[in-house]
């Protein structure tokens, strides 16, 4: 990991990124009633990801600060 | 219903092959038609090339004009010639290929390896090979001498500044192996570049370039075909000279020839390439003409369709009209239609409008037949008529109809009205829908829609109907509210001052449909505070402070002043239907804030805002008539302790800003954390001149209150200031003290000549007179100085609001358009088009704004407050 890319991380604006492994993904979209390729995409090499190690088929759920909500939480599929 | 899903679009080059094949005759003659007016055999007219004229059968398909779609023709070339689209595409491939063998021009093991990347897929590698291939003097194949081509746009190819020309050009390509094609991103399957040098010309079926008969009987044919015409002749030439053995610069001038042709029939607009022109010097319009820009076939007749059952007319005020509803001139009504289902219970009404009335124009029958109804055969159709007919008859009072104004920017740009036909020629709305529709009188323009079927009607009046769009989807607050006038009047209406006699109030009131008149409240007068509440509906409850309240106090007045003053500024309250204290002004009715309008259309249904509505208009429009506001001049002169307030005030700033300008060019200022100095000095200077010019602007605003507080209210400028209705204290003190400093781009003017503003001030000098401070007022008239100080001001502002509307106009233009296909799904979330998940909670939150008050989904406070009042919590 290179320093800038540890910055990138930390960085006020990225928000918090989990991913979650292609296993648990099934369970995810069942709970959430969505089918899995409705989910917006998300590139594996995207800087605000590429430090997980993610794979295809992963999905990242995202936790942002919302106007409206205060928090929400956002899944995207990792392509 | 999805019957099938289109999964990929290909487009592609169509090969000489297919497009001799698909060809039901070859076109050979320049003529179109013989002597006696017929379509020449073999000509551009031929009837193997469709039919455009009713009853004739085509040669092709032996279909009529209504089935038969055109069939296409094809056209031999003497000599091939390039196509100007693609001389791009063939100089890259010349560059990179060798003349005499079509090979690469790369070693053999580069163009292996470049054959491994790609792994038997076809990739354009293109770019690539022609940095290296560039650099070849020699074929690495078969040694033959390279030479570079250039392209002298769009058409000419020169090799070695020697011309080539399209046959060997198109020898050329065809050498070129299918392997090497692959990694120059040629699929051979699908095309070969070869193809690019034209050997067969398609010619388009007659329906897409029809001739037409001019009155005068003169034939008119299309520009396409006009262009066809010289391909044909050029061509019929060139096959003449060849045939004679002519000389080979004669040849190669008529072969010129042809490709410029053909080059215009694809693209007029060609650069480089003199467009041609019809006989009369207009330009023709050709293949890509018809179909790019703003006039082509995507953008004029694909995205912009034009529609039936639609009136389009200048647009006027009439406050004795719902809001919901929409003045329709007799003349569109006579042209507008809709269909009516016959059914056992409106057979009779119908049968007696076909015969009676001229009002129904056509019948149509089940089985679709439709027949005209004209006074020779209206007894016998409606005879006929039975149950399952339908009757195509004009609008009338009550059928639903949209509206609509350009821009629509949002929903509510358009919205359903009950017509209601009226004499004239305009529409005419009701002055408090004009806010949504962001509509005003001076000319303008707006067009109705009338739905066509009963689940369209059904649709616009559950969903669109206007007194349902009260408060905003975009920020859950009042967008229909009354401006201007319907707020003056209630003002006026609602002032103590007001009363009425008997006979005043019976007129009033009758004007809003009530006949029986309450018990007088003031004695044997009738306050304007009780035919107000005549309107309100019975069982309202609201507290709240008016704004006119606001300004008395912002003005330094004590409600224990006087009994008056103190009666303007209480509380409005509402009791039980009864307007019991306060002013109805601003903050009740209007646009964003209005406290009543908003309570009105959310806590009741439909009908009362609108039979609110109805109530504000009449009454205001009684009221102003009758009492009458208007404005002078004598209201804005001010008292002697105003102009001398103004001068101390002024003579004071001066003091201060000489005092500020002598520190700063000591440097001794105080510098703003984060500023120069000289930014510190001007931020000093303006907010010098802003202070000044707040404090006579209060006093200018106490004083000129006595209008409205006197025994005999003078209904002038300042109750549309106190009611907000128009006009601020602003306005005022241009008008009555100083305009203050005039400022350009959020600060003191500052370019124009050499270190001062005009040359008339002393260059150097920053003070607040030679900065842009204007001591006159609109009233006294402005020195010459201060006049261009003005204006300085007052073009940047023009400037602005051009520009303003320009950019943020497209701005929201494209973002509406990002997202006008995004709907939220049943389960909650929002998806696009194709179903694809966008948020994963409407809004992230799930909330409609609405169904919000300003956006607040649940007021805490007022929902404890009702639980309290209930009693079911302490």
């Amino acid at each position: 990991m290179s320093e800038k890319e540890e910055q990138q991380k930390r960085h006020y604006l990225v928000p918090e990124h989990v991913l979650i492994r292609k296993e648990k993904v099934a369970e995810l979209m069942a709970e959430l009633g969505i089918k899995k390729d409705a989910l917006p995409r998300i590139d594996k090499t995207d800087a605000a990801i590429k430090l997980l190690g993610p794979e295809k088929g992963d999905v990242v759920k995202i936790i942002r600060d919302s106007q409206t909500a205060g928090q929400t939480v956002y899944y995207r599929r990792v392509i | 219903m999805i019957m099938k899903r289109i999964g990929s679009v290909e487009f592609n080059f169509l090969d000489p092959e297919t497009v001799r094949k698909m060809s039901s005759i070859e076109i050979k003659t320049p003529e179109t038609y013989d002597k006696d007016g017929y379509p020449m055999e073999g000509g551009l007219m031929d009837p193997h090339l469709g039919v455009i004229n009713p009853g004739i059968k085509c040669k092709t398909c032996g279909q009529t004009m209504k089935n038969c779609s055109g069939h296409f023709g094809h056209l031999e070339l003497e000599r091939p010639v390039i196509h100007s689209e693609f001389g791009r595409k063939l100089e890259l491939l010349m560059n990179t290929t060798c003349k005499e063998c079509g090979h690469i021009l790369l070693a053999e093991e580069q163009v292996k390896k470049l054959q491994d990347a790609a792994k038997g897929k076809t990739v354009d590698y293109s770019k690539r090979i022609l940095l290296k291939a560039k650099t070849a003097k020699k074929c690495p194949n078969c040694s033959a001498v390279v030479q570079k081509t250039v392209l002298d746009k769009p058409t000419n190819f020169f090799l070695n500044k020697e011309r080539i020309y399209p046959a060997a050009i198109r020898e050329w390509v065809e050498k070129i192996p299918e392997d090497h094609l692959a990694i120059l991103g040629y699929d051979v399957k699908r095309v070969r570049p070869e193809w690019f040098v034209l050997t067969v010309l398609q010619v388009p079926p007659i329906t897409i370039r029809p001739s037409i008969t001019l009155e005068s009987g003169i034939k008119s044919e299309d520009d396409l075909t006009h262009k066809l015409v010289d391909i044909i002749r050029i061509n019929n030439r060139l096959k003449d000279n060849l045939e004679a053995g002519a000389p080979q610069l004669i040849i190669e001038d008529l072969w010129d020839l042809l490709q410029y042709h053909t080059t215009t029939y694809f693209d007029n607009n060609t650069a480089g390439v003199p467009p041609a022109k019809h006989r009369s010097g207009r330009p023709l319009r050709t293949i890509i003409q018809r179909l790019k820009g703003k006039k082509g076939r995507f953008r004029y007749n694909l995205t912009g369709k034009r529609v039936n059952h639609a009136a389009r007319s200048i647009i006027v005020p009439d406050p004795y009209i719902d809001i919901s509803e929409l003045g329709v001139p007799e003349e569109a009504a006579k042209e507008l239609t809709v269909p009516e289902f016959v059914t056992e219970w409106n057979l009779a009404t119908v049968k007696k409008m076909v015969e009676k009335s001229d009002k129904p124009v056509y019948i149509i029958r089940p089985n679709g037949t439709r027949r005209k109804v004209s006074d020779e055969n209206r007894e016998e159709i409606a005879k006929e008529l039975d149950i399952g007919y339908r009757v195509e008859r004009n609008i009338q009072n009550g059928d639903i109809v949209l509206f609509n104004r350009q821009p629509s920017l949002h929903r509510i740009s358009m919205m359903a009205h009950r017509a209601r036909i009226m004499p004239g020629k305009v529409f005419r709305i009701n002055p408090i829908v004009c806010p949504p529709y962001n509509a005003d009188f001076d000319g303008d323009e707006m067009n109705c829609h009338v739905p066509q079927t009963e689940e369209g009607k059904a649709e616009a009046k559950k969903l669109m109907l206007v007194r349902d769009q009260i408060i905003s989807p975009r920020y859950g607050s009042p967008v229909i509210a009354p401006k201007e006038d319907g707020v003056s009047g209630c003002f006026t209406l609602t002032m103590p001052q007001t009363v009425f006699t008997k006979e005043d109030a019976m007129q009033l009131l009758y004007s809003i449909g009530i006949t029986e008149l309450p018990k007088p409240d003031k004695g044997k007068h009738y306050s304007g505070k009780m035919v107000f509440s005549q309107i309100l509906p019975k069982d309202l409850n609201l507290e709240f402070e008016s704004y006119t309240s606001k300004v008395f106090r912002d003005a330094g007045y004590d409600p224990k002043e006087t009994e008056l003053i103190g009666e303007i500024m209480d509380k409005v309250k509402i009791v039980n239907g009864k307007l019991v204290s306060g002013v109805i002004d601003s903050a009740a009715l209007s646009e964003g804030k209005g406290r009543l309008v908003d309570t009105l259309a959310r806590e009741y249904p439909g009908e009362v805002i609108e039979e609110f509505y109805r109530g504000v208009n009449r009454i205001t429009s009684y009221i102003l008539t009758e009492k009458g506001m208007t404005a002078s001049l004598a209201e804005f002169a001010v008292s002697d302790e105003i102009e001398a307030l103004k001068n101390k005030v002024i003579g004071e700033a001066l003091k201060k800003g000489e005092a500020l300008v002598e520190s700063y060019e000591k440097g001794s200022l105080e510098i703003i954390p984060g500023r120069t100095l000289s930014e510190s000095f001007e931020l000093y200077m303006v907010r010098l001149a802003s202070e000044v010019k707040e404090k006579v602007e209060k006093a200018i605003m106490k004083e000129k209150l006595h209008y409205v507080i006197s025994e005999e209210m003078i209904l002038n400028t300042i109750s549309m200031i106190l009611a907000k209705s128009r006009g601020s204290s602003i306005n005022l003190m241009n008008i009555a003290g100083f305009w203050g400093q005039a400022s350009v781009r959020e600060g003191r003017p500052k370019k124009g000549f050499d270190k001062r503003l005009i040359t008339s001030n002393e260059k150097g000098d920053v003070g607040l007179l030679a900065g842009g401070f204007i001591r006159s007022n609109f009233l006294d008239g402005m020195n010459a100085k201060e006049y261009f100080y003005h204006s300085m001001g007052g073009r940047q502002g023009e400037v602005d609001t051009g520009v303003s509307t320009k950019v943020s106009g497209y701005l929201y233009r494209r973002l509406a358009n990002s997202l006008k296909d995004l709907v939220a799904a049943p389960d909650g979330t929002v998806r696009t088009a194709a179903n694809m998940l966008v948020q994963y909670q409407y809004g992230e939150d799930g909330v409609f704004p609405k169904n919000t008050k300003g956006g607040i989904a649940v007021d805490v406070k007022e929902e404890y407050k009702k639980l309290k009042d209930k009693g079911e919590m302490k």
